[in-house]
């Protein structure tokens, strides 16, 4: 099998896994409890938050373990809303692209007041520094881009939208959570205030992640009761999880350059490959790109037959169509980039993951090669295209 | 669990019945690009029988499983009796689909009922009332 999937979701590591180990069979109480075995787990945590701080370049204060990207993001916006709410700012810059875990917290505000302004991506699929110039406003409380898109992968230009955000003196949020473990990510570089991240993406255990709010940021709660986590985030901590989260971390942020070359390489091969595919195009800025991200648009076919034929050739990948979903849209980020909704059906992502190589690139380009024509060879719509009924849009 | 039955997978690896037929006597096109599925399905009618059905999908494999598995269902049967095939005896031979795949059964349905419209059209005196 060749999972081509990990922008899904990732293998954990043998690392992570081991780490993990002694605080499940061994020191397994609760962190609060002062015995040993308590104080031990409770030890495990503070050492996972000096190691993922350092990861950032933030402080080991400024991390608050969570249960993944969604909750961080959750966490990040509403505090940020909330302190604006308290001066009279009810004002937020985003854009069209951002995960879910964003836009529907968004939208909650957008109800309770907030104006949001959503920045253009155009084709790229990337924001511009003078587009977020021109929209902020005296009432902007919050900026909130991500740092790589999931789906086609584009790097958003991070340092520039910090480094304005900081000397207009607005909060800049950032998900983080395809671009920690995989590119270099520092908070004070880059003028981040806060930023979310999940283990999951980065060879750790799932439902684990962290949030970065830089010091003298006021937190709102999400999850009340007990003080852990300093009182911002209630509940007994997932010791073997943030363990494991932490030692996956480590290792991918001691092996970054190493593995972004070697994808890149792979990456620009698997692309080169599927562009002879005609009436294809690849999705996304070309260079301003996550290592192991691949997507592509095939004319004339639709996205979840593309994945099943894939499947069953032993690759698992995924689409934007609407199909693969079981709503009506196809991916808002295709739709953003201004691919029209016949041809964003046709989508299909590839995310490699550091054990691939050359052969299983080679394999896949063949399969994909393959199959898009299989499914063009019983498409009405290609019939269309290809006898001029209807023009081509790729 | 699979998100398919081995029926379902079955006529989606192995479609039945693909293809365009140039002289068909009816031919109905349903569905659109903008919610991802397309249906075209071509009659060869004879004796008031369906004597020869082919067609064409965009689609996931739902749509691709449902529009092979419908026409199987309507060959060599009487007009009368393919009028009405609805997509739930689509579905349930196909051991089921998903809930939120239904709407792509029905385009099944849809296209056979489009392509009979096609036929009675150019031959109104065999209209079934
Ligand atoms: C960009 C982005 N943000 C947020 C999330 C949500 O992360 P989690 O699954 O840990 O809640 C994901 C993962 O799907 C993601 O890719
Ligand atoms: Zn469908």
């Amino acid at each position: 099998m060749i999972y081509a999937d990990n922008a899904a979701t990732t293998k954990m590591s043998s690392a992570a896994i081991a780490a993990m180990m002694p605080y499940i069979t061994e020191y397994y109480g609760n962190p609060s409890s002062l015995y040993l075995a308590g104080q031990k787990a409770k030890e495990a945590i503070e050492r996972a938050r000096e190691s993922v701080a350092r990861c950032i370049g933030a402080q080991p204060r400024e991390i608050l373990f969570t249960s993944g990207g969604s909750e961080s993001d959750n966490q990040a916006i509403l505090s940020a809303a909330m302190i604006g709410k308290k001066q009279g700012k009810r004002h937020i810059v985003s854009d069209p692209i951002e995960h879910h875990a964003v836009l529907h917290t968004l939208k909650k505000l957008e109800k309770e007041g907030f104006e949001i302004t959503f920045l253009p991506v155009y084709g790229e699929g990337v924001v511009r520094a003078e587009d977020l110039k021109n929209a902020v406003r005296d009432d902007t409380c919050l900026v909130t881009v991500m740092y790589a898109n999931n789906e086609i992968g584009t790097i958003q230009p991070i340092g520039e939208i910090g480094r304005f955000c900081r000397e207009r003196g607005i909060l800049f949020h950032t998900d983080a959570v395809q671009a920690v473990g995989h590119i270099p990510v520092d908070v004070v570089k880059d003028g981040v205030d806060l930023l979310s991240a999940s283990a999951h993406k980065f060879h750790g255990p799932k439902g684990v992640g962290f949030l970065y709010a830089k010091r003298g940021i006021p937190l709102s709660n999400l999850i009340e009761g007990g003080a852990q986590e300093r009182g911002k985030r209630a509940g007994t901590e997932n010791v073997p999880g943030i363990v494991a989260a932490a030692a996956a971390l480590e290792e991918s942020a001691a092996k970054m350059e190493e593995n972004a070359r070697k994808l890149s390489a792979l990456r620009d091969r698997l692309i080169c490959g599927l562009s002879e595919i005609s009436h294809s195009a690849l999705n996304g800025d070309a260079h301003k790109r996550l290592p192991s991200n691949v997507n592509f648009c095939f004319e004339g076919i639709e996205g979840e037959s593309l994945l099943l034929l894939l499947d069953d050739k032993g690759i698992c990948a995924s689409s934007g169509s609407a199909c693969t979903s079981g709503s009506l849209d196809p991916s808002h980020v295709l739709l953003a980039i201004g691919r029209v909704h016949d041809v964003a059906h046709g989508s299909l992502r590839l995310t490699l993951g550091e054990d691939a190589d050359t052969e299983d690139v080679d394999y896949i380009i063949r399969s994909v090669k393959e199959v898009v024509e299989r499914l063009r060879g019983f498409s009405p719509v290609w019939r269309d295209l290809t006898s001029g009924k209807k023009p081509f849009i790729l | 669990m699979a998100l398919y039955s081995e029926k379902v997978m079955d006529h989606f690896r192995n479609p039945r019945n693909v293809g365009v037929i140039e002289d068909a006597d009816g031919v109905g096109e349903v569905g659109n690009a903008k919610c991802g599925d397309i249906m075209k399905m071509y009659l060869k009618i004879d004796n008031d029988t369906v004597t020869d059905v082919k067609f064409e999908t965009f689609g996931c494999a739902s749509a691709v499983a449902s529009s092979s598995m419908a026409t199987e269902l309507i060959k060599g049967k009487p007009v009368s009796e393919v009028m009405r095939l609805t997509n739930k005896a689509v579905a349930e031979a196909l051991d089921g689909l998903p809930d939120y795949k239904m709407h792509c059964s029905v385009l099944a349905e849809e296209a056979i009922a489009k392509a009979l419209e096609d036929y009675f059209s150019k031959h109104p005196e065999k209209r079934i009332q």
